[in-house]
């Protein structure tokens, strides 16, 4: 690399959403024909700059300056930034799957002859473009006929197809498999070769280190760090450090837990990918839960934790291939959502909006949804039953609204998790499982969720809670398992977990001894 | 009263057409000089609609669940014409021709909830194949001939109650219905009451119940005087009594039951419903069951009218039925909607129908008058949706790729897969 000046300088970049700031003056300095690796935990605000880069947020909508090749820019849109060479290949793949490789590489960008497209340059340029990304199929092949690791370099190819100058990669290697991360990162050396600058996202610690000439560290919305590799100044540790090194609030409540026996084992599951096949999203993964025991998964994004939780409950994600569940030490087969709940599992899901919740339910239907049967006799419903069950458990969670008969989306956040909770509990579970139960609802109302989560365990059943925030895992949780790839790498418990050694497990791929 | 209105809460649109139904009453009586609240003219809207009335029961159900149901015609007509062919050539008896009518019914709705729910065809796809499928049956079976039903079918379309008793200067049967409806109305009040109490519940003052009894009971008494007293030999009629006694149970079904609960379970967010253990295939299934036995029910009482059953029966039927699913209140997008609003949305159009009719407005006119009402009643929806609700609007315009994200998306909380169809999102 002859030449090293500056190619790309994002200054003090500051993007206000409502109620929330998700970059806090960030700066960020890339040079020519290097691979500039920007880590940082989930919701630090990574993506956020990478679509400020892009143009997805146009100028004027953040604060800052861009400059790209020594001058000032101002994109107002996606175009904008790819005509200044700029392109930004996003985990999720915008592609069409119908239209062949020849038609994605060139779609919104064909070469024309006369007013119609010229089909025969488009397949000689495609040829050659599919050839420098090491594509090897015909480029009349559908997409969707081809696996993701080749998506990505048709994404690729199409990038290049551009004359792109920087490359941005938003977690390239996250939906391949090891022998398709290793090739795409390889062709990403070879293009660093021919002198292309590139920019990648990544959760994964070990790629990073293995691939990356410099390193950006976020946190919190604000840059920590820029770190260089030829310095030496890098390992795994370091960076970790980097992204997690906040303080520790005492937002949790005391507890002092009373864990029984174990009493719900999950043995060698094995869970397929429903659309990919061969992929696999939780593989052979074991873990145990005791009465009375609030036990934590940790897990970067794709990790497999919520495929996991889901696959669990009533196989509701993916194609079941082994793996065998325990209930008091007994063999239960939970092959339908209400197998998994006649059996005593309950799962809030993560994402309340589009999985926990029906919107146009009120506050009463939402509470009894998941429990119809407890309140009706041959399937008629008893209104006395429904309303007293809700209104208890209004009373008793503290969930704020009037009466139960208001519409759901009227309340808060955190009164709609509250009252999702309360449509879990009334199905009277043993095993609940927490998928990010905190998420999106302000400090007071987790506070109040922590509680009932503790009171629960109390009352010996046994709490799995997924989240994707450490401190919060370290603050309730009497043990954490730790998933990287679908795979459990650790099992550790209150005592020795720190935010260090959990991220640690959560990025590498095989079991360290804690 | 403000508990009243709050019964009609999340259904405005439904709430808005009862006062247009009376609205157009009105202003019809006002134009005809008083010849809609006839007697004959009022028993005629009844028996000319209730076809229509009863299928929409059914398709309100249909398009909660987010589909369409565009075979109901159809389905009707093959119905019709078995049981016409059944008395007529194979010389069953009529009951047993009903029973073999509605048996039908159950078999056509199993076949097209089969290719939604297990299949995976969307609504639209399936039925718009059995449109054409059992139209063509209809006229295969029946050679595409008009066939005579018996008397005691054609009763069941436009025949009247007996009378009976001593001479009260109205038909009694009608009274008797009448009397029946308001004590029923009175223990309902009552119990509802009663029961309220028990848990402690907000009680509302007995004035409210009292002014709502008196209203409804008012409003009965109109109706038993006014189909009570028409010409002798008429009463309230028969295709009213059944789609009364469907509207009762349906209303039940969807407002009482878990089955009901599962409907606009499904409709609402499917992807909750089946995370809250409801078997959303067999909620298509039964959905769809159900509004071709609907339909059986809709077609059989209609040859009885035309005192026959042709080949041309049951044309268009499914837009009609549909156009009143969606003024009296049902969202497009889903999860919305109510029995009796849906039986309100078909009156205006009965009402609009008759009324252009008593007008002499030309059938060029009332189709064009038809479409707009249609048109302004979604249109009144969508405006109150995007007044801040979830609407069919909103859904359509937030898939356009651009970043909806805004606040809560992926630019600062990350989303894991939501959707098994979805490959994992943007950290």
């Amino acid at each position: 690399m002859s030449d090293n000046h500056v190619v790309l300088e994002m200054k003090h970049i500051t993007k206000v959403f409502p109620g929330v700031r998700a970059l806090d003056d960030v700066n960020l300095q890339v040079r020519a024909g290097e691979i500039h690796a920007i880590c940082g935990e989930n919701g630090a605000g990574k993506s956020t700059l990478m679509k400020v880069l892009s143009g997805v947020y146009p100028h004027g909508t953040f604060e800052g300056e861009l400059v790209f090749q020594g001058e000032s820019v101002e994109f107002k849109d996606i175009k904008a930034s790819e005509a200044a060479g700029i392109a930004i290949i996003h985990q999720e793949l915008a592609l069409i799957p119908e239209l062949s490789i020849m038609e994605n590489i060139f779609l919104g960008n064909e070469p024309k002859s006369g007013i119609g497209i010229d089909w025969l340059e488009a397949r000689r340029r495609s040829m050659d473009l599919m050839a420098r990304v090491g594509l090897q199929e015909s480029p009349d092949t559908a997409i969707k006929n081809i696996g993701v690791g080749k998506q990505q370099l048709v994404e690729i190819a199409k990038a290049l197809s551009k004359d792109v100058k920087l490359l941005i990669l938003d977690e390239p290697t996250s939906a391949l498999n090891e022998d398709d991360s290793e090739d795409l990162l390889n062709l990403l050396r070879g293009l660093k070769s021919k002198g292309m600058t590139c920019i990648m996202i990544s959760h994964k610690l070990n790629e990073i280190e293995e691939i990356a000439d410099t390193i950006t560290i976020i946190r919190d919305g604000k840059t920590v760090e820029t770190l260089s590799v030829k310095a030496g100044e890098i390992d795994q540790d370091r960076i970790i450090r980097g992204m997690v090194g906040r303080s520790m609030d005492a937002r949790y409540p005391d507890h002092t837990p009373q864990i029984g026996e174990v009493f719900f084992e999950v043995k060698n599951w094995t869970v397929e990918h429903p659309q990919v096949p061969g992929r696999m999203v939780c593989k052979g993964s074991e873990f145990n839960v005791r009465r009375g025991e609030i036990v934590g998964f940790a897990g970067l994004m794709g990790a497999g934790r919520t495929e996991l939780a889901r696959s669990i409950f009533g196989r509701s994600y993916g194609k079941f291939v082994a793996g065998q569940i325990y209930k008091d030490g007994k063999l239960i087969e939970l092959t339908s959502v209400r197998k998994a709940i006649e059996s005593g599992v309950a799962y809030l899901s993560e994402d309340r909006k589009s999985l926990g919740l029906n919107l146009l339910d009120s506050v009463m239907q939402t509470i009894v949804s998941a429990g119809l049967r407890k309140i009706s006799t041959r399937t008629v419903i008893d209104e006395i039953e429904e309303y007293k069950a809700a209104e208890g458990y209004r009373k008793s969670l503290r969930i704020k609204v009037n009466d139960v008969y208001r519409n759901i989306n009227t309340l808060s956040g955190g009164n709609q998790q509250k009252a999702v909770l309360a449509k879990w509990l009334f199905t009277e579970p043993d095993v609940l499982i927490l998928d990010e139960p905190t998420r999106g609802i302000d400090v007071g109302a987790k506070y109040e969720i922590y509680g009932l989560i503790q009171k629960l365990a109390d009352q010996g059943k046994g709490v799995v809670v997924i989240s994707s925030e450490l401190p919060e895992l370290l603050g309730i949780c009497d043990r954490i398992y730790t998933i990287f790839e679908g795979r459990i790498t650790g099992d550790v418990s209150r005592g020795v977990a720190t935010q260090e050694n959990l991220m640690r497990l959560m990025t590498t791929p095989t079991s360290a001894a804690v | 009263m403000a508990r009243f209105m709050d019964s009609f809460k999340g259904n405005v649109r439904g709430f808005g057409m009862i006062f247009a139904l009376l609205a157009l009453i009105v202003f019809f009586q006002w134009q005809t000089g008083g010849n809609v609240l006839t007697p004959s003219n009022a028993m005629n809207i009844i028996i000319n609609n209730s076809h229509v009335l009863i299928m929409t029961m059914g398709m309100l159900m249909v398009i909660v669940i987010g589909h369409i149901d565009l075979s109901v015609g159809s389905v009707a007509a093959t119905v019709g014409i078995v049981v016409a062919l059944a008395t007529a050539e194979w010389e069953l008896h009529w009951a047993l021709a009903v029973l073999l009518g509605i048996a039908l019914g159950f078999l056509i709705g199993s076949w097209q909830g089969f290719w939604l729910a297990q299949v995976g065809i969307p609504g639209f796809i399936t039925t718009l194949a059995g449109m054409m499928f059992f139209r063509g049956l209809n006229q295969y079976i029946g050679h595409s001939k008009t066939i005579p039903v018996p008397e005691e079918i054609q009763k069941m379309g436009s025949g009247y109650l007996p009378e009976w008793g001593p001479n009260t200067g109205m038909n009694n049967s009608t009274l008797l219905l009448g009397i029946v409806a308001i004590l029923a109305l009175v223990f309902l009040e009552f119990r509802k009451r009663a029961r309220l109490t028990r848990i402690n519940a907000d009680v509302p003052p007995l004035y409210a119940s009292l002014l709502k009894l008196v209203l409804f009971g008012v409003v009965i008494g109109y109706l038993v005087q006014l189909f009570g007293t028409g010409r002798p030999g008429t009463s309230f009629p028969i295709p009213g009594v059944i789609l009364v006694v469907l509207a009762i149970i349906y209303t039940f079904v969807t407002t009482r039951t878990t089955i009901g609960r599962h409907v606009y379970a499904v409709g609402g967010n499917k992807a909750a419903a089946a995370l809250s253990g409801v078997n959303t295939k067999g909620t298509y299934f039964f959905v769809m069951l159900n509004m071709s036995v609907l339909a059986s029910l809709a077609g059989i009482p209609f040859i009885g009218r035309m005192r026959a059953s042709g080949p041309a029966d049951g044309l268009n039927w499914e837009l009609d039925v549909i156009a009143a699913v969606f003024i009296g209140g049902a969202a497009v997008s889903g999860g919305v909607g109510t029995v009796m609003g849906s039986i309100i949305g078909g009156m205006v159009m009965a009402v609009l129908n008759n009324g252009l009719q008593l007008m002499s407005i030309g059938a060029a006119s009332q189709q064009m008058i038809k479409g707009l009402v249609l048109l302004a009643a979604v249109a009144f929806d969508v405006y109150n949706k995007t007044q801040g609700r979830p609407s069919i609007t909103g859904w359509l315009t937030r898939k356009k790729g651009a970043p909806s994200d805004g606040a809560s998306g992926g630019a600062i909380t990350q989303v894991g897969p939501v959707d098994p169809s979805k490959p994992t999102e943007i950290a």
